[in-house]
């Protein structure tokens, strides 16, 4: 592998800011102490919880009573999906995407497991562009449901959701809704006070430049709760178990920053990824991108090169220090592509061929031209050894006799 | 991210033998765009019958691409009658081992010099004649038997690791469930006593004893006016009691050692002790 590292898989995860870790470190050190002790020692540690509380709400348009911290993006979901069936366990009905990230998706296909009872979930399909059919969204509400959750942005795409209008509508119904906002927040603006019918919202914050292991779950005032993790007074008893403080106190730090550079990543990284987007489709022919070409997070693009097959791609772009990732079967030890990408009808051909490129403000013009250096000749290396480039493999003999309804 | 070996990532960065024969010996081709992967091999025989050249393509992961290039180097110089008998196994060792989600490359490359050889024959693939198991892959039921066989292969994950199959919309599960019951037995009845000790709950233990005891064992000494009766399993010891004329029998300690013993070792598990216990 080379020396040079150029980032740009941070819809996977992103470096924590500089800043973020200057304030984080005195709490692995001098300032030790427990939040909830009594003595001036601890309490000055609860008082830098509740700045970084104030920060995070700030950068939403939230109060600081409605965050509760959590231990990633994936307990916020889970949290907020169990409260409002626990709010309402006559209700019996979920509505949710085919996209949605697996720590929705995973947790609905399962939850008669937990919960010990049927549930009905309505997976809302999207169109080749990776849009929903807002009319469909309306019809799929009954009086059974207990909670919508859709995601803001969708992380393999950028995709981004009119959530605004769909918890209106939720809300007309008298259904809580809940968003997985963790590819959006600090990326595009979000104002609660404005998008006043999201219920439950989910941040994680090693998605925004703080560090693993914290997350938010964001409670509308008055909505109908029950906690996940049960145990101490924590959070006023909404979240059990000793604060996470030096990942709090940073992620406070991270959302501060975030707001601050939120013109910068709608425009100069906006920009930098148009540029790859450009570059990538017009020198690549055979190339297309998965998505919709406007309603997307600034930073994210996911680009499909026909007749050959993503984790080739990327071990080509490691040995450049070129991190990405794929929508491709063979990268996450499954044998299907994206479930995302075939939601959105993406060619066999294209799907298995998908690269994702996520920047942030951390990435520079001469990394893009860097990329636009490398790419169209590994692109064209391997489609020289793919029987489907110009050749004319029939895929009917042998273990071929594939028809993936996929 | 996947640990590959040096191998693999050598044969994946600098594949060998990239390209299509023009006037091939024989030629096969697996796989699809669908499936994810997919190879054209292609070879040519020399005066003496030998493989003087084997060319590839292959759409796939690293591990597709290596295990192609790998192949060709491996049947180059080989007869057909020799480059048969390459298995998947014998791809894999070559590169120094694949992870195990990864095996159906191998897989895909020992399929893609089958139906190669089958096209210079000219006759029909063997492995697509079978029943067709796995839609989403293609897969038959010969493919499943073969790796389940050679491979030792005891669950449904494996048997997607190594074929594909079951790999998509999972309909297929219960029937590759089957074929390796089905293939297991059958190995298990050739290898007889051979087996290694198996792991049996007590209630399996109880219940073969149990049978081999109706079965065989009771009729047997019925014969001679004798009979035994089960009286408790603990362990590995099988208490029982005789009955009949085996009670006065002065053999009857070598009986139960050398025939009772004998047959539930044989039959039920190699490290059983059979005890008489006076009722």
């Amino acid at each position: 592998m080379s020396d040079k590292v150029v980032y740009m898989d941070n819809n996977a995860t992103t470096r924590v800011a500089p800043e973020v870790l200057e304030v984080m470190l005195p709490y692995f050190s001098d300032l030790y102490g427990n939040p909830s002790s009594m003595h001036t020692f601890g309490g000055q540690v609860e008082i830098a919880i509740s700045e970084a509380r104030e920060k995070i709400a700030n950068l939403i348009g939230a109060s600081s009573d409605e965050i509760i911290f959590t231990s990633c993006g994936t307990e916020s979901d889970s949290t907020a999906i169990f409260s409002a069936l626990q709010a309402y366990p006559e209700k019996r009905h979920i509505v949710t995407t085919r996209v949605e990230h697996p720590a929705v998706k995973n947790l609905c296909e399962n939850i008669d497991k937990i919960t010990g009872h049927k549930h009905k979930v309505t997976s809302l399909p999207v169109d080749r562009e990776g849009m929903l059919d807002l009319q469909r969204y309306e019809e799929s509400l009954t009086d059974d449901t207990a909670i919508v959750s859709v995601m803001w942005a969708n992380n393999e795409t950028g995709v981004v959701f009119p959530v605004a209008e769909m918890a209106a509508i939720a809300k007309s119904r008298g259904i809580l809704f809940h968003t997985d906002a963790v590819q959006a927040v600090g990326k595009i603006p979000i104002d609660l006070n404005v998008t006043s019918s999201v219920d439950f919202l989910s941040i994680s914050g090693h998605k925004l430049h703080a560090s693993k292991g914290i997350g938010v779950l964001y409670v509308r005032r008055g909505t109908p709760y029950a906690p996940f993790l049960i145990g101490g007074h924590q959070e006023h008893g909404r979240r059990g178990g000793t604060e996470n403080v030096a990942s709090i106190v940073g992620l406070g730090k991270a959302c501060e920053l975030a707001g601050e550079r939120m013109e910068e990543e709608n425009t100069r990284v906006k920009a930098l990824r148009d540029k790859l987007e450009k570059g990538l489709l017009d020198s690549i022919s055979h190339s297309m991108l998965n998505g919709h070409k406007t309603e997307r997070i600034p930073n994210t693009t996911s680009v499909s090169f026909e007749s050959v097959e993503g984790e080739a791609i990327l071990l080509h772009l490691d040995r450049f220090g070129i991190c990405a990732s794929s929508g491709s079967a063979c990268t996450s030890g499954s044998l299907e592509p994206s479930h995302v990408l075939r939601a959105m009808g993406v060619p066999f051909t294209a799907a298995h061929g998908s690269i994702r490129f996520s920047l942030s403000v951390y990435n520079v013009e001469e990394e893009v031209d860097y990329i636009l250096e490398k790419l169209p000749s590994i692109i064209q290396n391997l489609r020289d050894l793919s029987p489907f480039w110009k050749g004319n493999h029939s895929g009917a003999v042998g273990s071929s006799q594939c028809k993936c309804s996929c | 991210m996947w640990n590959y070996t040096d191998k693999v990532k050598d044969h994946f960065l600098n594949p060998r033998n990239v390209g299509d024969i023009e006037d091939a010996s024989g030629k096969g081709e697996v796989g699809s765009l669908a499936c994810g992967d997919a190879l054209t091999l292609t070879f040519k025989l020399d005066a003496e019958g030998r493989i003087e050249d084997a060319k590839f393509k292959t759409f796939g992961c690293a591990s597709a691409i290596a295990s192609s290039s790998a192949l060709t180097e491996m049947i180059k110089g080989l007869t057909v009658e020799e480059a048969e008998k390459i298995t998947n196994e014998d791809i894999a060792e070559y590169l120094g081992g694949l992870p195990k989600e990864k095996m159906h490359c191998s897989v895909m490359g020992r399929e893609a010099l089958e139906a190669a050889v089958a096209n210079y024959k000219g006759v029909p693939i063997p492995m697509a004649q079978g029943e067709l198991v796995c839609e989403c892959f293609g897969v038959t039921d010969l493919e499943i038997r073969r790796a389940v066989l050679e491979s030792n292969l005891k669950t449904v994950e494996e048997v997607t690791n190594f074929t594909k199959a079951g790999g998509g919309c999972e309909n297929c599960h219960e029937r590759i469930e089957e074929l390796i019951m089905e293939v297991r037995k059958e190995a298990r009845d050739e290898a007889k006593s051979e087996e290694a000790p198996k792991r049996l709950t007590n209630i399996q233990k109880i219940k073969m004893i149990e049978d081999a005891l109706e079965r065989e064992i009771r009729p047997a000494l019925r014969k001679d006016g004798g009979d035994i009766e089960l009286i408790d399993v603990d362990g590995d010891f099988v208490m029982v009691s005789l009955r009949g004329a085996c009670v006065s029998c002065a053999a009857s300690q070598t009986t139960l050692k050398e025939y009772v013993e004998k047959k539930l070792r044989e039959q039920v598990l190699d490290s059983l002790i059979v005890e008489e216990v006076k009722t």
